[in-house]
Formats: C-alpha cells, sequence, structure tokens
C-alpha cells in the first residue's frame, strides 16, 4: 500500500474554498491539468456514488466514483474506477481545515493506492507532485488575496 | 457545553514544533502567560497521566492531567483538575499537521468546557486570546520563526470607518458612457475582484462637474496597499466594475456651478476615498482636494501625501513630539515609518527605529535615528531600557499590531504613550485596560479619516507636510513610476515587495 499526503496554506476563508472544491465536477475550472469533465448519467454532482469522467490535458481518460462528501468537516472522498496509472484499491481524501489566524484555509490531499510492482516510487511521485501539489498551488493562486 | 477551536500555521516543521510542545512541562519556555511550571511526583513530561502543577504571571495556580500523547498523529490531549477559573470539564486538544507546501505547521488547538452561562463570553474570550493566541505567537517567538503571516493590514486605513459624509462615497463606480459625458479619459477598471490581471485599461466617459464639483485632471496617480485591498475585495471601498485609487496630483479642468474656492488650471492633490483615482480625469468633491504649492512637484505630491499627512497628525496632534523625548519607530523603512523617524528626529526627538532586517536598516540611520534595531535579531525593549536609564520610551508608533504590541507595552516609561496606528502583523487582540495602570499608559488607536475629515484638518495636515518637506525636515525618495495602462504591473510589485518606497502611475 502506498501513501500520498500533501498540504498548503490558502489565503482565503475556508467556506469560500469549499464552495469551489466541493463540486466534484468542477476539476478543469481549479486544477491545470484536467481539460474537460461531466458527471455520468447526468447525476448531481453531489450524489454520493456518481461518477466523474474527466479528460487531462495531456489526453489520459479517468473516471472516478464519489464515496463521501462531508460539508460539516468540508472533505471529499472518492475513488478512482479507471485510469491510465493502473493503480489499484486507490481512495483519496481532499479537505479542508479553517485556519483561525488570519481567517485561512489548511488544505490537506491524501490517497492510498496499491501500485504495481516497481511502479511505487514513480506514481507516488507523479500524483503526489504532478496532481495533489499542482492542485493545491493552483488553489493558492486562484484565491490570492 | 462550549466549543473552541483556534489554529495557525507556524513557519517550523512540524517535527520541530512537536519536539517542544510535546513535554507536557514545556508551557513555561513558550508560552507567554506561564511563571512557574513543574510535573508532580518526578514524572517525565511525556508521561500519560503526568500533572503539571503551574502558576500564571497574572496570578493563579493551576493543575493539568496529560490523557493522551500521540507522536504518530502529533496530538496531545489534556484536562484542567484545579485552577482558579470557572472551565468546567474543561478538555483540550493540541493537533499538529504538516504543510508540505513550504515545510511549515499547521496547529489546531481545540477544547471543550462549561462554563457558568453569565461567564461565557469571558471564559471563552480569555481561553481563546490569552491562551491560545498567545501561545501561538509564543511559540513562533520560542523557535525564533514567525507564526506565517496572513495577508497585513496597511496602516491606518481600515474598511469601515471612513470619516466622510456618505456622497464622498456615492460616486465610485464608473459612469456609463451614454450619460451626459463630455470628456473622454483613459481609466484603469477593476471589472472583478481578484488578482492583478483584474485590473483592465478602458475608455471611459466622465461628465461635466456638477454643482459643487470639480473635474481633475491628473497628472500622477499615488498607488497604495489598500488599492490592493479594494482590488481583491477585501475592503468594500470599491464595487465592480470600478476605479481604484485614493490618492493623486493634477490639474483642475473645471468648476461645477457654485464652486468658487479653487479656478481652473489651479494645481491640486488628494489623499482619500471615494475611488476613482486611476484615471486620467475624475469628478471631485472640491473641499477634499490641497491646492499645492509650487515647490512641491506633482509626483512627490501623489506619493507622499497620504503618508505625509498621516506622519504630521501622528507627531502633532495624536502625539506632541517634545525635544529630548525618546521615541521607538516601529517598520521604520516603511512609507509611514521613515517619515516619522526623519521628522520626530527633525524635532529633536532621540528616535529608537526598529526594523525587520539588516537590509532596511539604513534607511532609518540616513534618516536620523539614534539607534536602530533589527527585531529578528536584537531585543528592542533591552535597547530602550540601555538607552533611558531603565525608565522606558515615552512613545511609541507602532503599525505592526499583534507581533510587536506586547513589547511596545513593555518599552514605555511611566505614562507613556502608544500609538497603535495599523496592524500589519494582525489583529492586537483584547487587553484588559486595568493592566495599563502598572505604567499610566495611554493608548491611542487614530484613524486617517478622523483626522484629514474636515478641509480645516485637510489644510492643516497638508500645510504641514508641504512645510516639512521644503525645509527638508522630510525627504522622500522619489517614486518608482508606471505607466496608467502597467497598474497591474505596479500591483504585482507592491504585493511582491520587490519596491523600495512610493509607487506611481503617470497617465
Amino acid at each position: 500500500m502506498s501513501k500520498v499526503y500533501r498540504s498548503a496554506v490558502i489565503d482565503a476563508p475556508a467556506a469560500e474554498v469549499w464552495r469551489m472544491v466541493r463540486d466534484f465536477n468542477a476539476l478543469p475550472a481549479w486544477t491545470p491539468f484536467v481539460a474537460d469533465s461531466r458527471i455520468e448519467q447526468n447525476q448531481p454532482s453531489d450524489k454520493i456514488g456518481c461518477v466523474r469522467n474527466f479528460r487531462l490535458k495531456d489526453g489520459g481518460q479517468i473516471r472516478e466514483r464519489l464515496l463521501a462528501l462531508s460539508d460539516y468537516d468540508m472533505s471529499c472522498t472518492y475513488s478512482i474506477l479507471e485510469s491510465p496509472m493502473g493503480v489499484e484499491n486507490y481512495v483519496a481524501i481532499l479537505s479542508l481545515t479553517p485556519v483561525t489566524d488570519g481567517n485561512r484555509t489548511f488544505a490537506e490531499w491524501q490517497a492510498e493506492f496499491d501500485a504495481p510492482a516497481g511502479r511505487e516510487e514513480a506514481l507516488t511521485h507523479e500524483i503526489g507532485t504532478g496532481v495533489f501539489e499542482a492542485g493545491l498551488v493552483a488553489l493558492k493562486g486562484r484565491f490570492r488575496r | 457545553m462550549v466549543s473552541i477551536v483556534e489554529s495557525a500555521v507556524i513557519d517550523a516543521p512540524v517535527d520541530e514544533v512537536w519536539r517542544v510542545l510535546r513535554d507536557f512541562n514545556g508551557h513555561l519556555a513558550w508560552h507567554p502567560a506561564i511563571a512557574t511550571s513543574r510535573i508532580e511526583d518526578g514524572l517525565p513530561g511525556d508521561a500519560v497521566g503526568a500533572v503539571r502543577c503551574f502558576t500564571l504571571k497574572q496570578g493563579g495556580m493551576l493543575r493539568e492531567q496529560l490523557l493522551v500523547l500521540d507522536d504518530r498523529r502529533h496530538e496531545l490531549t489534556y484536562c484542567l483538575l484545579e485552577g482558579p477559573l470557572p472551565l468546567f470539564d474543561y478538555v483540550a486538544t493540541i493537533r499538529l499537521k504538516p504543510v508540505t507546501d513550504g515545510n511549515a505547521t499547521f496547529w489546531q488547538w481545540r477544547s471543550t468546557f462549561r462554563p457558568p452561562r453569565e461567564r461565557q463570553d469571558e471564559m471563552v474570550g480569555l481561553v481563546r486570546d490569552g491562551i491560545y493566541r498567545a501561545g501561538f505567537r509564543g511559540l513562533a517567538d520560542h523557535l525564533g520563526v514567525r507564526a506565517r503571516p496572513a495577508l497585513s493590514q496597511g496602516p491606518m486605513m481600515q474598511p469601515s470607518p471612513v470619516s466622510k459624509p456618505a456622497t464622498a462615497l456615492s460616486s465610485p463606480s464608473i459612469r456609463p458612457l451614454l450619460a451626459t459625458s463630455t470628456h473622454e479619459a483613459e481609466a484603469i477598471v477593476v471589472e472583478r475582484h481578484g488578482g492583478p490581471e483584474v485590473l483592465v485599461a478602458k475608455t471611459i466617459a466622465v461628465p461635466d462637474p456638477g454643482p459643487g464639483e470639480v473635474l481633475l485632471r491628473h497628472t500622477a496617480i499615488g498607488v497604495n496597499f489598500i488599492d490592493v485591498y479594494c482590488r481583491t475585495g477585501y475592503f468594500d471601498l470599491l464595487k465592480p466594475p470600478g476605479i481604484p485609487g485614493m490618492e493623486a496630483a493634477g490639474r483642475i479642468e473645471a468648476v461645477g456651478p457654485g464652486v468658487t474656492a479653487l479656478r481652473p488650471g489651479e494645481r491640486v492633490g488628494y489623499a482619500c476615498p471615494p475611488v476613482g483615482a486611476y484615471a486620467t480625469m475624475r469628478v471631485m468633491q472640491p473641499d477634499l482636494v490641497v491646492r499645492l504649492p509650487d515647490t512641491i512637484d506633482d509626483e512627490t505630491a501623489a506619493a507622499g501625501l497620504l503618508k505625509g499627512m498621516a506622519a504630521s497628525f501622528l507627531l502633532h496632534d495624536v502625539h506632541r513630539v517634545e525635544p529630548g523625548e525618546v521615541v521607538v519607530v516601529h517598520a521604520a523603512a516603511g512609507g509611514v515609518g521613515s517619515l516619522l523617524t526623519q521628522w520626530a528626529s527633525a524635532l529633536g526627538a532621540r528616535v529608537v527605529a526598529t526594523v525587520s532586517t539588516d537590509a532596511k536598516a539604513a534607511i532609518p540611520r540616513e534618516g536620523g535615528a539614534e539607534v536602530v534595531v533589527v527585531r529578528r535579531r536584537e531585543d528592542f525593549v533591552a535597547v530602550v531600557r540601555d538607552l533611558t536609564g531603565g525608565r522606558g520610551a515615552s512613545v511609541v508608533f507602532d503599525a505592526i499590531g499583534r507581533d510587536s504590541f506586547h513589547q511596545s507595552i513593555d518599552a514605555l516609561a511611566q505614562r507613556g504613550h502608544l500609538v497603535s496606528y495599523g496592524q500589519a502583523s494582525g489583529p492586537v487582540g483584547s487587553w484588559d485596560i486595568g493592566a495599563f495602570a502598572s505604567k499610566s499608559l495611554r493608548i491611542s488607536r487614530p484613524n486617517y479619516g478622523h483626522y484629514i475629515g474636515t478641509p480645516d484638518d485637510l489644510a492643516v495636515q497638508s500645510s504641514r507636510f508641504f512645510s516639512a518637506l521644503e525645509k527638508g525636515l522630510v525627504r522622500m525618495a522619489p517614486p518608482t513610476r508606471f505607466r496608467l495602462s502597467q497598474a497591474a504591473e505596479a500591483h504585482a510589485s507592491l504585493e511582491a515587495g520587490v519596491t523600495t518606497g512610493s509607487l506611481i502611475l503617470v497617465p
């Protein structure tokens, strides 16, 4: 089992950041690497169990299922159904916590998954840096005051 | 049952912060409220079940027991066994998490307890400010780092207490091209709140001045941090789409019916709301502008009017600085700080100037400061005590706020005066004014609008500043110039802190 964890501080109130990231279909709006996204079967993007089907700017297609969404904890849990990365049992959590000092947001993005033998390190890096870190940095830039 | 959750970001790796916090007896070293502390029964500071017995600097003994210590999750939980305050069933948890972006630490401190209903607000305030928030600062100081600063607030310009009458705020938005307009002007428009990229150059129509109005043609426009706050929406002085900017110099192009005090062609400047300065022309109320003397060029006025008038009333009205007085000026390399240093020195005061880094020390030194203290590595309170034979300073000008407030009070002499005119590091929190009786201290919290709010005040402060420039009591470095169309670049440089001195836009 491989684990990835990234976190950052975003200079905006948590509720404001959450408004953007809670939309399971909004990856193209705030990440730099997603070209387009749709929710399969035309379901609402906050319906637990819905599947987002999105295309990366590099062409890869990914399908992910929403497992949990908490407006109370400001967290979103999802699994990968299909992706070009070849990971198994991939479950990720994106969560926000208020930083009361300065009314900012502590954002965490983490995942656990099984990687094909010999690919653990490459995938951990790819997901940690290419996806989570890039996403958090984009979020930071988006809310810079 | 009430619950409190407070959190902060500490600019140090999580392991380093945890090493300090996990010692249940360690709070003596880092928490500013603790006077003495020991662990009962000779137990180590990381034994679950250990009881710490400690006293507070303001008096009172407490006993707390460690319930959970978790090195993997960086978490500890404790409860209050005994204490002088009605915090019943008080259980608190400290939890740290790594901020991988920048290798810092997110620290959350939460608790639940049962206060008596009539003292609930008091107890919540005490725990939140006196224990948690003070603890965040204390630990950051102990580690020699900063609690990672939140966005800073510019000196004195606060969003709400604008003292001008409502009419002064009623015309910040753009007048539509189809109105009875007659003058075409170039302007920078904030289309929506956001980064520098939302500043867009547009051609707008400016109407002829109405009754009691004047039409100005700008020659230089001041760029201030408050403009950034208007652009981002942090201050609500500008509703998009609108033109930012509150400081400029230029000429009277035309006057409306009933205006007799000013004539077309006169050189004027202003530094106040309403927003709308980032434009080649605008309409303004005549009692908000001041005539510029021949000795003051337009660019100096646009760059210095706001800071200069602030320095003027701080040194003459908020506190009348006398020769020989020991005056502390914080952030003495900054806009207002450098003027305060020069002007107070010229008035005969002995100025102790503080700066954050060595690189900035030259500015107050050239400005006449007797001593320059680099706060990051020197204790200015000790310097002030040395200089005054232990008595302390008679006045401290403090626009840093939260990070310096406590020490500023420490540095004051009996009957000293703390002038808190900004809070770049955050709000100073709640203070019990009873404590100021220990030195008979005076605290002032001046607001710019209340000292230049009337035409008379404006005339006094502006002429005092102009005369100080003419006599050479204060000097201003030439401002960094940008074209009006480059306003976005000017904002980006201001926010990045890559410029020193003032920024102006030139149409």
